[in-house]
């Protein structure tokens, strides 16, 4: 398998589904080798866990998945690589790794863009079937828009050379359809999902001391949690909150994050005169990344397009209710959220205001959500993923 | 024809605000206080100043005192700064006090914690003034006479204000809008006032030694007292030259290494070769000239930047939602009689805490960056609002509904 993050090494979503998927997989009895693009450690035991490091290269891994690694090289000279250097780097170790072993093998499975030159190369090698997976698309990540075109071409070349391609959401495999001109019949949706037992409990005393005191006094909290950028569609959530504060003063809006909008983000809360109504916490981990879906009385993931949107299972499983845009994944299985179309501020600014206005909206939907999360696990996901590998092992490869 | 130098010298530090979490809030309310090597301590900054401007440049001074009976100088100095030099460096504070031994050196009046106080709660404006003429007295046994709002920001209410509050005479920048051809080298008086003087800073001479003088490329770099004094001597129309500056000019924005020091020191040598050049303070000018003429102010104007107007400190919504939250808060926080809690409050009305939040020139790196402890003006900005909520959390503990 090849992947670009695994936690605790993780920028987002996608070092946590891979984990999950894999943990899912191993215990039906998959043996996986996971390489990874840098050399740490991981602490895991279901599977290998293999960095990819060419010629005694040593790789650190970055804060996130766009910055640049640390290479060091065997004479000590340290560099930082872009993200497109990077993957150069992958695929010659990629190349050295899976050199005269294609038979320990059955099939390469290949998560998200920055794999696929890799994979398309291992493919090459060793003549084995290719699965690859989309945690998004371009398109996705730039917010509606095409996006970078040197990124677009190793999606599209990976989507025709692959033999099976696994999209994460039924709005992702039609986005791919759209797109690239891929038949339907070549892409399965694998619903992502969520490991409960994966998260450290809460513990009794939340850090944002403040806003606990505030929700004491009448206030309620409305989250959002991820990366500050066009595809998450937070000027329109800010454009709602000013809305929603103009009916609803004690709401206080919390962004948790950080991303190339800060700056836009914190001069539009102040233009739009709620300043006092909108806080900014950064990127947080650990203890205050789950307290800031706790203190949450709604959970708001309004993405110009996710295709998953993990952040939003969190949320439930932390004990906040969600509202999510119709486009993202995570509707798809989710029926007890709210959900609103990205475009739409009012009706984002009228649903987020019914939830603050009333407790009992917020209790039960979120009563509702938890049943649904309970029942959510990954055995699905890897029984459909083991049936795709199964039925690729006994076919040959399509010719690369 | 006689004609005098009014050399006047800002001093002010801020209590800058650490980089305060919202995390912090309810936690924490110690927002002006951090780890010594951080770029927001305040004691830190102190220290560095001391060293590089306030030592130096006092004995510098105190030189040119005992050498020349002739030469005088005024200094505004901030309660904010004051109260740092007491806690951080006593022999600074001496140094200003031995300047005012020599009974030559005028203290003038502001708000004590460097605020806009003026424009948001006349009140709390009056409260800061008076706290400031007491350290004055406590200090330096003066009683101030003449007024400079923070940022020399000035208008015919300001002038108003003063003339009506007793003082004799208010500083303001000399800006061709507010002077028309007029020369800012004479004594004035504001409209809508009895008695009341206006001192107009002669900008052009005053920042070529504020910010031209280590300018390599400037047309008249290097800058000489020589030279400085024979355009003076040029100047026929007038009656008194308004230096106006930053105390922190002389070994802060321009180091020893530019020779600022020299030019400082040979300044009185060269200006009182002629005879009839003097040295006056802000009141002995006023005493000695009458006005010329009537200015009339019908809008804001301050020493900064191009506009010389507010726009460094209320320009941008980042910068008024921060100040007007503030002082929604004055009636609780007064109420309160929390006095940590009101000196908190205070603190945070100091003006530099808005000017980091300037994003004018944020780009080009320029002179709000030199002054900024904070790495951009959204960092600035999220630290007072979260300090801000965390005053709210005071007074909510206290029982207050805000």
């Amino acid at each position: 398998m090849l992947g670009w993050e695994l936690p605790p090494h993780n920028s987002g979503g996608l070092g946590v589904a891979c984990y999950q998927l894999c943990k899912a997989l191993a215990k039906k009895g998959a043996d996986i080798e996971f390489v990874v693009p840098y050399d740490a450690h991981h602490n895991i035991n279901f599977m290998k866990v293999t960095a990819a490091q060419p010629n005694g290269v040593h790789i650190a891994p970055g804060k996130n998945a766009y910055e640049s690694h640390v290479y060091t090289y065997p004479d000590g000279r340290t560099e930082t690589i872009d993200i497109f250097g990077q993957q150069q780097y992958y695929e010659k170790a990629v190349t050295m790794l899976t050199q005269n072993r294609a038979q320990e093998f059955d099939v390469i499975h290949a998560h998200d863009w920055l794999t696929f030159r890799a994979a398309l190369r291992a493919k090459e090698q060793t003549g084995l079937p290719l699965v690859i997976h989309l945690h998004s698309i371009e398109r996705d990540r730039a917010g509606g828009n095409a996006g970078n075109p040197l990124v677009r071409e190793i999606e599209s070349i990976a989507l025709l050379m692959a033999d099976r391609i696994i999209a994460v959401s039924q709005h992702t495999k039609n986005m791919i359809v759209e797109d690239y001109d891929i038949p339907g019949d070549k892409i399965e949706v694998v619903h992502n999902s969520i490991d409960p037992e994966m998260f450290e409990p809460l513990d009794s005393s939340n850090s944002y001391v403040y806003l606990a005191e505030l929700k004491k006094q009448g206030w309620r909290m409305v989250v959002n949690l991820g990366r500050l950028t066009v595809q998450k569609n937070l000027v329109n959530l800010l454009y709602a909150a000013k809305e929603v504060v103009a009916r609803a003063p004690k709401t206080m809006f919390v962004f948790v994050g950080s991303g190339d909008q800060y700056f836009e983000l914190i001069t539009l809360a102040a233009d739009l005169g709620i300043a006092k109504n909108v806080t900014f916490v950064g990127f947080q981990r650990g203890k205050r990344w789950r307290d800031s879906y706790a203190i949450a009385d709604l959970f708001v993931m309004p993405s110009i397009s996710e295709p998953f949107g993990l952040t939003a299972l969190e949320a439930i499983g932390y004990g906040a209710p969600v509202l999510m845009s119709k486009q993202s994944g995570v509707a798809e299985i989710l029926t007890n959220g709210l959900k609103v179309n990205f475009w739409d501020v009012h009706d984002m600014a009228d649903k987020i205001t019914a939830v603050v206005c009333n407790d009992s909206l917020r209790d039960e939907l979120l009563q509702n959500a938890q049943a649904e999360y309970r029942r959510l696990n990954w055995d699905r996901a890897a029984d459909t993923l083991f049936g795709i590998y199964h039925h690729h092992k006994q076919k040959k490869a399509l010719p690369v | 024809m006689s004609k005098a130098i009014v050399l006047y010298l800002h001093v002010h530090q801020p209590y800058r605000i650490r980089h305060y979490s919202i995390f912090d809030a309810g936690v924490n309310h110690d927002y002006f206080d951090t780890s010594y090597d951080d770029n927001t301590n305040n004691e830190r900054i102190i220290h560095k100043v001391a060293q590089k401007s306030y030592l130096p440049t006092n004995a510098h001074l105190l030189k040119m005192l005992q050498e020349h009976p002739e030469f005088r100088l005024s200094l505004s100095i901030t309660g904010t700064v004051i109260e740092q030099l007491e806690k951080w460096s006593p022999e600074a504070l001496q140094s200003f006090k031995d300047l005012c031994a020599t009974g030559r050196v005028e203290i003038v009046a502001e708000t004590y914690h460097h605020s806009l106080a003026f424009f948001y709660s006349r009140s709390e404006f009056e409260a800061q003034v008076a706290m400031h003429r007491a350290k004055v007295q406590e200090v330096f046994g003066q009683n101030p006479k003449v007024f400079r709002n923070t940022e020399l920001s000035f208008n015919n209410d300001v002038a108003h204000w003063a003339d009506q509050a007793g003082y004799k005479g208010v500083l303001a920048e000399g800006w061709d809008k507010i002077l028309g051809w007029r020369s800012p080298n004479y004594v004035y008086r504001p409209s809508y006032t009895q008695n009341a003087r206006l001192l107009l800073k002669n900008y052009k001479l005053s920042d070529d030694i504020a910010f031209r003088f280590g300018d390599r490329n400037w047309a008249e770099w290097p800058l000489t007292a020589d030279k400085f004094t024979h355009w003076l001597n040029n100047t026929h129309n007038a009656t008194n030259f308004n230096l106006f500056m930053d105390y922190e000019t002389f070994g802060e924005h321009q180091w020893e290494e530019s020779g600022i020091f020299d030019f400082l020191q040979n300044l009185p040598k060269q200006w009182l070769k002629t005879p009839g050049n003097s040295f006056m303070t802000v009141s002995e000018v006023i005493d000695a000239f009458e006005p010329a003429d009537i200015v009339d102010t019908p809008f804001t104007t301050t020493w900064a930047d191009t506009e010389r107007d507010l726009s460094a400190w209320l320009g941008n919504r980042m910068q008024t939602q921060a100040i007007q939250a503030l002082y929604e808060l004055e009636a609780p926080i007064l109420q309160s009689n929390d006095l940590a809690l009101i000196a908190d409050w205070r603190r945070l009305q100091t003006s530099d805490h808005f000017y980091y939040m300037c994003t004018k020139w944020f780009h080009d790196g320029d002179i709000h960056a030199y002054f900024s402890p904070y790495e951009n003006p959204y960092d600035a900005f999220i630290a007072f609002m979260n300090a801000y909520h965390d005053m709210r959390y005071r007074l909510m503990q206290k029982g207050f509904a805000v």
